[in-house]
């Protein structure tokens, strides 16, 4: 568990693989995956549709556990943890955003956010004051009391991230963000995961199909096919982005 | 989470359906009240009874005898001293009688057999005196026509039912439905008769030496003003013996009515005695302990057993058998728990992937359900609560309509105690968490990258 000796190290997978077995047929959704990401990195995760890309994400996220293999995220291999340590794990160590935005359509934009600190047990007056923040941070300071239906899909992707964020996690994981959205809007919104990268040192795991914006924005970009890495390149192009964006 | 957040988010939820889940409530709601309804009803019938065989005086009197009227039987039947050193049953002894633990009140029987005139027409009959405690725990006295004695001491009776018809010339043909009581009264509350009595008087200490009798008996009347009628027997206990006209019992001491115990004592020339003393005890548990303690003291003793104990083991199954039949609708309404909460889970089963990828535990998750079906129990069980209370009241409102059309007295044949409030929202809640084991379990264990694939 000690990851000092690899401390710029944040995610490691060592042939890992998910396998589903339908009836005869055995799919291999991760066939085999060996990646290593430093801390602070932005890969995008790049492949067709049906390629693995969510299952690979899934495992790097602790809500699937790999068929065989290991996955290493801060020093942590998720295989061994139990399912109340994994639950721990996500809510701590990890912020998901997804292509469906996933918040609950019942609550306010607040209570939203709100709800990963209910889970960590936050004090009641604190965690308002930081959800109010957090959602200030991603232009929606104004919107609070709004249900998730009244708002635009990038305002909804927003609120999403600002979720994601607070409980401080190291680790972003993005699941076709901006598939949702067009494209002025997805830019915003890769702007700021952009931005949450180069201040906050957040390491970010992006799955997306959208070639263009992985060039522009990811230091690194994956391919997948087949379950399988086939391609695992630097980005010329982001590196001579200098400083980000924002 | 922590408690609030958990209660917080399960009052959310079961806001969201709410028609749904008050639909389940109800149904829970139903079940307590069936359940609270039937052992109110239980409850309410076993007190009426044994409020009716205390009242009744059956099991919590004690009649103590002097045993000195035995004297003249040879064989000694009974422990204790001979009957002629056995102590004379006076006023003294009274007293003692009522100091002893456990005893609320002891009073002279007494008792004659004598001639009453009513619009100049005689009629023969036994005359009792009654103490002034009977108006609150002799339930004859309870539900009688007119009224019970003014005071302690007056010049007034209360007629037996049998009597009131003898006086207006009524022969209750067998079979046929009697009078109606209150129709009985009416002619005769507010009259007066005249009673006849002999008084026996003490005579000079001069005559008494030239030996003979001490007393002398002299032939009086009293007017008495008839203020009630009562239906009932005052005196189931006394068989034959019964009285059909009751005096009040300081009345009746104060006339010095020569009893006849007086005459079967003819050397006896001190205060007068009584021939018997009722010994009324605070509890019918307690009767067999004041029996021995009379037996000690000289006197005879005897009791009814207590037969409220069969009785006590008889509603005891009663309430069971009750209970469950009042279980059956819980029963039901707790499958509909399962179904309300299976089907949120299918409906909530996105929202439950999100909260578990974004960090919520299996135990989160878990305790989310089972405050839903806490809730749900608790509404329920207080609503249902308030519901059977409801249904107890209307049951014994209706009761008391039956019972006054057919001239009874009212009655409380329903109760429900703070325990039975207590019990059933516990019940209820018991019932609830239990149901909603399995939903909650399902939840907890639901495959978060399952509920949140793409529909
Ligand atoms: N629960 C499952 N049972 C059976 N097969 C599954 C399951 N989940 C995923 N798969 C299969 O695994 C493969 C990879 O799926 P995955 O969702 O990871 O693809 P993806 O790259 O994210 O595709 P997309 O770009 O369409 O989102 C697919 O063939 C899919 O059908
Ligand atoms: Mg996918």
């Amino acid at each position: 568990m000690d990851g000092s000796s690899q401390s710029s190290l944040a995610i490691r997978t060592e042939n890992v693989c998910r396998h589903y077995q339908m009836g005869q047929a055995l799919v291999r959704a991760v066939d085999g995956i060996s990646i290593d990401i430093r801390a602070g990195e932005f890969v995008a995760l790049l492949g067709a549709s049906g390629s693995g890309k969510s299952s690979l994400l899934n495992l790097v996220a602790g809500l699937d556990r790999p068929t065989s293999g290991a996955v290493i995220v801060q020093g942590n291999n998720l295989a061994a943890l139990s399912r109340e340590e994994l639950a721990k794990y996500r809510l701590h160590a990890v912020g998901m955003v997804f292509q469906s935005f996933n918040l609950i359509p019942s609550m306010t934009l607040l209570e939203n956010v709100e709800l990963p600190m209910r889970f960590a047990e936050v004090d009641r007056h604190e965690r308002e004051e930081l959800a109010r923040q957090s959602l200030a941070r991603v232009g929606l300071g104004e919107r609070l009391a709004h249900r998730p239906m009244e708002l635009s899909g990038g305002e909804q992707q927003r609120a999403s991230l600002a979720r994601a964020l607070i409980n401080r996690p190291k680790l972003l994981l993005a699941d076709e963000p901006t598939g949702n959205l067009d494209s002025r809007t997805g830019s915003e919104i890769m702007e700021l995961i952009h931005s949450f990268n180069q201040s906050l040192g957040m390491t970010v795991l992006m799955v997306t199909h959208e070639q263009a914006l992985a060039e522009k924005y990811a230091g690194r970009m994956a391919h997948l096919a087949d379950g399988k890495l086939i391609d695992d390149l630097p980005n010329a192009s982001a590196s001579a982005r200098p400083g980000g964006a924002l | 989470m922590k408690l609030y957040d958990v209660t917080d988010l399960a009052v959310r939820n079961l806001r969201e359906s709410a028609f749904r889940n008050s639909l389940t409530t109800i149904g829970i709601a139903v079940g307590v009240a069936s359940l609270v309804a039937m052992l109110s009803l239980g409850i309410g019938l076993q007190q009426l009874a044994s409020r009716r065989l205390q009242k009744s005086g059956l099991f919590d009197t004690v009649v103590a005898t002097s045993r000195r009227d035995l004297r003249n039987f040879r064989e000694q039947r009974e422990d204790g001293p001979p009957p002629a050193n056995s102590p004379a049953l006076d006023e003294g002894a009274r007293q003692k009688i009522e100091h002893l633990p456990g005893v609320v009140e002891a009073y002279p029987d007494i008792r004659f057999v004598t001639e009453v005139r009513f619009e100049d027409k005689p009629h023969l009959t036994m005359v009792a005196g009654v103490p002034f405690s009977a108006k609150n725990n002799n339930d004859a006295f309870d539900g009688m026509q007119g009224s019970f004695f003014s005071s302690e001491a007056v010049p007034e009776v209360i007629l037996q039912r049998s009597f009131a018809e003898e006086l207006l010339g009524i022969t209750p043909k067998p079979g046929a439905d009697s009078t109606n009581i209150a129709e009985l009264a009416k002619p005769l509350l507010g009259k007066e008769l005249t009673m006849r009595y002999a008084e026996r008087t003490e005579l000079p200490s001069s005559v008494e030496a030239a030996g003979g009798a001490a007393y002398s008996v002299v032939s009086r009347q009293q007017v008495l003003k008839i203020v009630g009628v009562t239906d009932l027997d005052p005196e189931s206990m006394r068989g034959a013996a019964r009285a059909r006209v009751f005096l009040p019992l300081k009345l009746a001491q104060s006339l010095h009515v020569m009893q006849p115990s007086d005459t079967r004592d003819p050397s006896f020339s001190g205060a007068p005695t009584y021939p018997s003393i009722s010994v009324r005890v605070k509890d019918p548990n307690q009767v067999p302990a004041v029996e021995d303690e009379i037996k000690k003291m000289g006197f005879g003793a005897f009791s009814i057993v207590d037969a409220t104990r069969s009785m006590r083991q008889f509603f005891a199954v009663l309430d069971v058998f009750l209970g469950i039949f009042g279980s059956l609708a819980l029963a039901v309404a707790s499958i509909g728990i399962v179904n309300t909460l299976v089907m949120a889970i299918l409906e909530r089963r996105r929202e439950i992937g999100i909260m578990k990828a974004l960090g919520a535990s299996d135990s989160d998750v878990r305790g989310l359900f089972f405050a839903e079906a806490g809730a749900m129990g608790l509404i329920g069980g207080a609503v249902g609560v308030a519901l059977g209370w409801t249904i107890g009241r209307i049951i014994n409102f209706g009761t008391n309509i039956y019972l006054e059309r057919q001239h009874f007295p009212p009655a409380q044949i329903w109760s429900v105690p703070a325990w039975l409030v207590l019990g059933a929202i516990g019940f209820s809640i018991v019932v609830s968490l239990l149901s909603g084991l399995y939903p909650a379990a399902r939840a907890a264990r639901l495959d978060p990258v399952q509920a949140l694939r793409y529909e």
